[in-house]
């Protein structure tokens, strides 16, 4: 390295120096992470949630086999308490790409009595998606499937590898995480295994905006501000749907508001905002201090290991 | 590039350069604290995460914010109050975003130090002033050097337990240069700190009035990093062979891959190993564009003039500048697994895109991490040991020095049965 010479600087276009703005260098190390599992990983698929960072990594995908198409498909995990602009934007995404869309239903496990559907105001469906994707998984034989995941996102995920071994049953297993050296990943695994590969582990909150704002990467309605119909519960804002009874003195009310992450209607808050404009959603997520699953996610509320539990389950 | 001034989000301060820094400390060197403070200083925390922490230290009678509860992930972690596993953090200034890989500095955990310093441009070393240079600080430095990280800051924390005494830091630095000149270490600053008060973190301290140096931060900022890539000798692993099929694109060929070291230009004469075939580069494409020049680590698809066979795995370079095409080699292994390395044993060998068989023909020596001490007795290596081997290989891989070339002198060791990674190797 040490006989390394000094950058120059080139004529012409956007090329001036072998200097790499961050944003640069983070999308060619996920593109090459896209292209070692294609490369050696029977079938792959990517999980498409139709949130943001779901949004960068199906850009990326295809950045990273242009100009020929996905050579996986794309897998939703349907819980069926999805915001109805959000289903609009993935079918509106998958036919723009020619894409082959997958969808793995919650309330079809749910009708065949895998999963037993939880009760109440406070009910969720997000638990109950560890059961249907990782049938899915085994049903279509995925032997690796891309999630948007970040490491900045939560404290468990901070420690996962990129590619994300998992044993037979799904499971994650923290303590025995195969070592990640240089740019080097070791994707074998045997029948019936499976690898969570995270191409966005070193990317935050703030990279995916600003990759969104610079490469111009459509995302649904409901990250822009907009007036919606929502109640107030233990503090967050949730809007108003047929998923979510209210309880006793819950009213709604109108509201100018976004949606910071984009989850099930039951579990997922909005922050008040009049941010109608990309440029706009930017600089409110420069300037927050709150993180987003902090600020709008009910199930990582439950406990201090709560997504580490899921994890470890088979969860994204 | 300037990308903030080409798209104009006003108020958005844009880091322009990604630097990856690798720390390695123990329970007690303030590691966790100093993360935590640069993490607080630079406004990477959040109130929510803040006010977690802030629980969290009074439920465990702290009696201050313990900002160390920040960097620890798992429940294991917190319940034994210890780091077990790399764990990555992020923060970012207005100059610069980095990355974290934040390793636990006890021996046991030296495969984890390993794998956290292969990506780093730079390390960060703790040395607590009232104990001085010690053991697990030689460790650290030699791990640094044997992974060759090209530059080293060595954090003298604590100096508010010494009443800031210059004395005591300059004993620091006179210590750690005699043990550094026995290493491959070219870049040290030292840099005396107060982690838990925050002196010469992020603002230069004024109660250390003798020290003309930068605040941590700083340095951090301003280190010269781009000139560490190899920007001479021209690599392309290849990744994967673009073919669309598609009647626009009816006989499109391209070669896919992460540019290891060196440029590749338009109309360079160029040579695909190990078919020895040559050609010029016709095209460099990207989803944005055609490029006239690639260099790392951009991800890009070569086209070449001519319809050569090339396939995953090859390596694209110029007919010049050729590496070395290995059959056997000498390497520097860490080994990674509680399975020892077995003598005369059989593993997978990925270097690059290319995967092979490789058989450890002998152990030459293991050295002792602590002392540099070559025990040339040794059989094998167990888990954390590092050692001199000579490699068997089942077909030729195209390698260069890892001293020149950290992305084409690395490669890993994949026991067949259990698919585990076991082996991080530096060709040397």
């Amino acid at each position: 390295m040490s006989t390394a010479v000094p950058p120059r600087v080139l004529g012409g276009g956007d090329e001036m120096s072998y200097e790499i703005p961050h944003l640069r260098a983070l999308e060619s190390e996920a593109i090459h992470v896209i292209r070692e599992v294609a490369a050696e990983l029977e079938r792959g698929v990517l999980l498409f949630s139709g949130g943001k960072d779901s949004a960068v990594l199906l850009h990326l995908a295809r950045k990273a086999f242009y100009p020929a198409a996905l050579p996986f498909p794309v897998m939703h995990v349907d819980t069926g308490h999805n915001f109805p602009e959000v289903i609009e934007y993935r079918d509106r995404m998958v036919a723009d790409l020619g894409a082959r869309l997958i969808v793995a239903s919650v309330q079809d496990s749910i009708d065949t009595g895998r999963v037993v559907e939880e009760n109440g105001p406070r009910s969720s469906r997000n638990r109950l998606q560890s059961v249907t994707l990782l049938d899915a998984i085994e049903q279509h034989g995925f032997r690796a499937a891309f999630g948007g995941a970040r490491r900045d996102e939560e404290r468990a995920r901070a420690k996962e590898r990129i590619f994300s071994f998992r044993d037979d049953f799904g499971q994650w297993n923290p303590k025995g995480q195969r070592p990640e050296l240089w740019n080097l990943y070791n994707g074998f695994v045997k029948p019936g295994e499976h690898v969570r590969v995270f191409p966005l582990s070193n990317w935050t909150e703030l990279d995916v905006w600003e990759y969104v704002a610079e490469e111009r990467i459509p995302l649904p309605s409901i990250y822009f501000a907009h007036l919606r119909d929502v109640f107030r519960r233990d503090g967050m804002l949730y809007a108003v749907s047929p998923f979510v009874e209210l309880l006793p003195g819950e009213e709604p009310f109108t509201e100018w508001v976004r949606f910071r992450t984009v989850g099930d209607m039951s579990c997922t808050g909005a922050v008040r905002s009049h941010a109608v404009q990309l440029e706009e959603v930017v600089a409110e997520i420069a300037a927050t201090r709150i993180t987003e699953r902090g600020e709008t996610r009910a199930d990582d509320r439950i406990s201090e290991a709560a997504m580490e539990d899921r994890k470890k389950e088979g969860y994204f | 590039m300037a990308l903030a001034a080409s798209n104009g989000h006003p108020g958005i301060a844009r880091p322009s350069e990604l630097v990856r820094f690798a720390t390695a400390g123990s329970v007690d060197d303030g590691k966790s604290t100093l993360i935590g403070r640069l993490l607080y200083d630079t406004k990477s925390i959040f109130e929510d995460q803040l006010e977690h922490v802030e629980r969290s230290s009074a439920q465990r009678g702290d009696g201050y914010v313990n900002l160390a509860l920040l960097t620890d992930g798992l429940r294991a972690e917190r319940e034994q109050g210890i780091t077990i596993d790399v764990a990555y953090r992020y923060f970012h200034t207005p100059r610069r975003k980095f990355i974290i890989a934040d390793t636990p500095g006890h021996e046991q955990y030296t495969r984890n130090m390993v794998t956290g310093a292969s990506t780093a441009d730079l390390a960060l070393i703790l040395v607590d002033a009232r104990k001085g240079v010690l053991e697990q600080s030689r460790r650290h430095a030699f791990i640094a050097s044997l992974l060759r990280i090209p530059h080293l800051v060595v954090c003298v924390n604590k100096m508010d337990l010494v009443d800031f005494d210059e004395g005591v830091f300059e004993r620091v630095c006179a210590d750690f240069t005699a043990w550094a000149a026995k290493l491959d270490v070219h870049d040290v600053t030292f840099i005396p700190i107060s982690a838990l008060h925050g002196d010469n973190v992020a603002e230069r301290s004024e109660r250390m009035p003798w020290y003309q140096g930068p605040a941590l931060l700083y340095h951090l900022e301003h280190v010269y990093v781009a000139s560490d890539r190899n920007l001479v000798d021209a690599r392309l692993p290849v990744q994967w062979v673009v073919r669309p099929m598609s009647d626009d694109h009816h006989d499109y060929r391209g070669y896919a891959g992460q540019v290891a070291s060196g440029a590749f230009r338009v109309g360079d004469e160029v040579i695909v190993l190990p078919s020895g075939r040559q050609s010029r580069v016709a095209a460099i494409d990207t989803y944005d564009g055609p490029r006239e020049e690639a260099f790392p680590p951009l991800s890009v698809t070569l086209r070449l003039e001519d319809d050569v066979d090339v396939s995953r795995g090859d390596m694209i370079c110029r007919p010049q500048n050729r590496p070395i095409e290995a059959r056997e080699m000498d390497a520097m292994v860490c080994w990674m697994s509680e399975r020892p390395l077995q003598p005369a044993g059989r593993y997978r060998i990925k270097h690059t895109t290319r995967t092979a068989l490789a058989k450890a023909e002998d152990v030459q020596y293991r050295i002792d991490v602590n002392s540099l001490h070559r025990h040339e007795d040794a059989r094998g290596l167990a888990l954390n040991e590092i050692g001199r081997l000579r490699l068997r290989l089942s077909s030729p891989l195209f390698v260069d020095q890892y001293r020149r070339n950290r992305t084409t002198g690395s490669f890993i060791l994949i026991d067949e049965s259990t698919n585990d990674t076991v082996g991080a190797g530096m060709v040397l």
